[in-house]
């Protein structure tokens, strides 16, 4: 049984210029415990899929009529599309699901205590007195490895350092023990040293609460750390999913195969760094058939700038959208 | 001074006073007594943490951080600075011999410009070139060397991805002709498919220009595959120093080799085998006694914590600072 089902999901953005398509036609499902690894480029699409699942983003946001996101509760699915009013939605924001955004210093209230903005929440979500959410606070910023947790949540954002504030977000995150975690880009802005540290934790939690994380992230070194499975995106197009062994020792799609030659490695400094040639073109002017086929070294043929390519099986629970796999090529 | 080096620091810090005029004053210190040099067409990398003063080092070595004491030597060969003490012309000249190429590129350029106009910028401040003519020429000959179409810059920065706009600035740093250029995380903001292709044409122009880096990043992994050799500082003091190679293959401070073990591996069945560093990077307000690392050093002893160590030179070119290397090295 999966936790969360995502159907043909195309959401397109209203603006001056005319309709922007971010995320096209992007399916995944995510079972229980199960941490899948979002990849792609800025501009991929990955984070508004992501806010998607909360129906977080903007007013200008534009569902296509066939998309459909299911959150399998044991109260029975929510079709969390259809959802309109902010008081059906706390079921899922906050409730269900909770984010981790990337840029900890930012996703605090500057002017309240950590400790106020975490009870805040549980008195919203769950129906704990304020002494049980601070008394439950308290024990989550202790879980997370926060010492003296006590001081700590009685003082503000500013008086934490960058790998603190991370760590207190994620305790705020899981205090509601949600289902779904969305960790956007959760150890980013931090050190090498910090991010080990944060990644341990999220690992532990897993083990520990059970939930499902969607982790979105740029860096395959982390994905490789922490994931279960990975979708790589691509303007706006998931091309590539599987378990994180196959897609990342057997990548198929030309651009995941870019991705993981671009990467520096430690133990072959001679190798040269090969990018991914030219830019991500802007979503204004996508590309016809192939969103890649604008950077691609494989092209195959004119079918790759007409038509686009469905999904192939290249091993095991491994799917890849690309013309190659028509042709019956290995890549 | 040797003369193969472009720069040559004896005991350099950096201080910022802190606290009230009166009361509570005191200096925060975040350059300490740094002795470094800088080969002659070296790619030279500095790596730390956040907090570690690489970025105020890289500023006081461009004259835009003032050196408290201790002393910076420039020489590319034609001319030679005292750094502390260049003032008038020849802090005009230093100011086009060296140059900075910045982190984020999309705060970088100015949005009202044209690329042209970014570009020529500095040609026209330092009053290089006699006639717009002659400009455009040298706009058009660093676009070339930097893959930027003649027809990119009529446009606007806004029209441009991050890794173009990163080319733009490094095509407006490297207009001037400098000799020595300070990358300050220069591929810290872009995607990896980007930062592959940046770091390459750093080194293509580093050629065809004669030039010499001074490459700030927090990312070990990019340092490794792009410089010639490393510094690792932390709490604005050099741990160790070693050409690149070397420094990967056999680190000897138990920071570096934390800081190593701390990349997460592409490998997903190498998982959880990092070494944890317990703990964040002191404030530099309030530094620890002895040796700087001992906070958060599982090797940690008494006299680790009561002595600071100096940073000693064991085989050619490779430094470190600790008290314990050579004890640490025969228990492995």
């Amino acid at each position: 049984m999966s936790l969360i089902d995502v159907e043909n999901l195309t959401l397109q953005f209203k603006t001056d210029e005319g309709l922007i398509t971010a995320v096209d036609n992007v399916s995944f499902s995510l079972a229980p415990g199960e941490v899948m690894g979002l990849v792609g480029e800025s501009g991929s699409g990955k984070s508004v899929t992501a806010k998607s699942l909360m129906k977080l983003n903007p007013g200008n946001a534009v569902y296509a009529p066939e998309s459909r996101i299911t959150l399998h509760l044991d109260s029975g699915p929510v079709d969390v599309l259809a959802l309109q009013r902010p008081r059906d939605m706390e079921v899922v924001r906050g409730g269900a699901i909770s984010m981790i955004f990337q840029e900890p210093m930012a996703s605090f209230a500057p002017a309240m205590t950590i400790g106020s903005q975490m009870v805040e929440q549980l008195l919203i979500h769950t129906d704990m007195s304020k002494k049980q959410a601070r008394e439950l606070s308290i024990e989550m910023l202790d879980r997370v490895g926060i010492s003296d947790a006590s001081t700590r949540f009685g003082q503000y954002a500013f008086e934490m350092s960058g790998g603190m504030r991370q760590r207190a977000m994620i305790a705020m995150a899981l205090s509601t023990k949600p289902k779904l975690l969305i960790a956007d880009e959760p150890t980013t802005a931090l050190d090498v040293t910090i991010q080990a540290q944060v990644i341990d934790l999220m690992k532990d939690l897993v083990d520990e609460f059970g939930m499902g994380i969607i982790f979105i992230t740029h860096d395959l070194g982390v994905v490789a750390q922490t994931a279960d499975k990975v979708a790589v995106m691509y303007l706006g197009k998931m091309i590539e999913q599987g378990p994180v062994r196959e897609v990342i020792r057997n990548p198929y799609h030309p651009y995941t195969q870019g991705l993981i030659d671009a990467l520096p490695q430690l133990d072959d400094l001679d190798k040269p760094l090969m990018p991914v040639p030219g830019d991500i073109p802007s979503p204004l002017e996508r590309p016809e058939g192939c969103v890649f086929h604008t950077r691609c070294s494989k092209i195959v043929g004119d079918v790759c700038k007409t038509i686009v390519p469905g999904w192939s099986d290249t091993g095991e629970d491994h799917r890849t959208a690309c013309h190659l796999c028509d042709q019956g090529q290995s890549a | 001074m040797s003369n193969d080096n472009l720069i040559e620091t004896q005991d350099l810090s950096v201080g910022f006073p802190v606290g009230g005029k009166i009361f509570n004053k005191s200096t925060l210190m975040a350059v300490n007594e740094v002795s470094l040099s800088i080969p002659r067409g070296s790619f030279f990398g500095v790596v730390g943490e956040s907090g570690s003063g690489k970025t105020t080092f890289g500023r006081a070595l461009l004259n835009a951080a003032p050196i408290t004491s201790g002393s910076a030597h420039y020489d590319d060969g034609e001319v030679n600075y005292n750094l502390g003490k260049l003032a008038g012309a020849d802090l005009k000249e230093y100011r086009r011999r060296a140059q900075l190429i910045f982190q984020d590129p999309y705060a970088a350029l100015s949005p009202r410009m044209t690329v042209r106009d970014i570009i020529a910028e500095p040609l026209e401040v330092m009053g290089l070139c006699n006639s717009r003519d002659e400009v455009d020429e040298r706009v058009r000959e660093i676009a070339g060397l930097c893959r930027l179409n003649l027809e990119h810059l009529r446009r606007f920065p806004h029209a441009f991805s991050g890794g173009q706009r990163q080319r733009i600035s490094i095509a407006r740093a490297l207009v001037s002709k400098p000799r020595f250029v300070v990358a300050d995380e220069s591929v810290a903001a872009l995607d990896v498919s980007i930062q592959a292709d940046i770091l390459n044409l750093l080194k293509s122009l580093q050629d065809e220009m004669g030039l010499t880096y001074l490459f700030i990043s927090h990312d070990l992994s990019v340092v490794a595959h792009t410089c010639d050799h490393v510094a690792v500082m932390y709490l604005g003091q050099i741990m160790e120093s070693a050409p690149t190679r070397q420094l990967f293959q056999s680190p000897r401070h138990p920071y570096t080799k934390a800081l190593f073990s701390a990349i997460p591996s592409l490998d997903p069945d190498d998982r959880g085998k990092a070494q944890k560093l317990e703990g964040e990077i002191p404030s530099p307000t309030n530094r620890p006694s002895g040796c700087q690392f001992h906070t958060r050093c599982p090797f940690a002893t008494d006299q680790c914590r009561r002595e600071e160590p100096h940073l000693e030179t064991f085989e050619a070119g490779h430094a470190v600072s600790c008290h314990r290397w050579r004890e640490l090295e025969m228990a492995d």
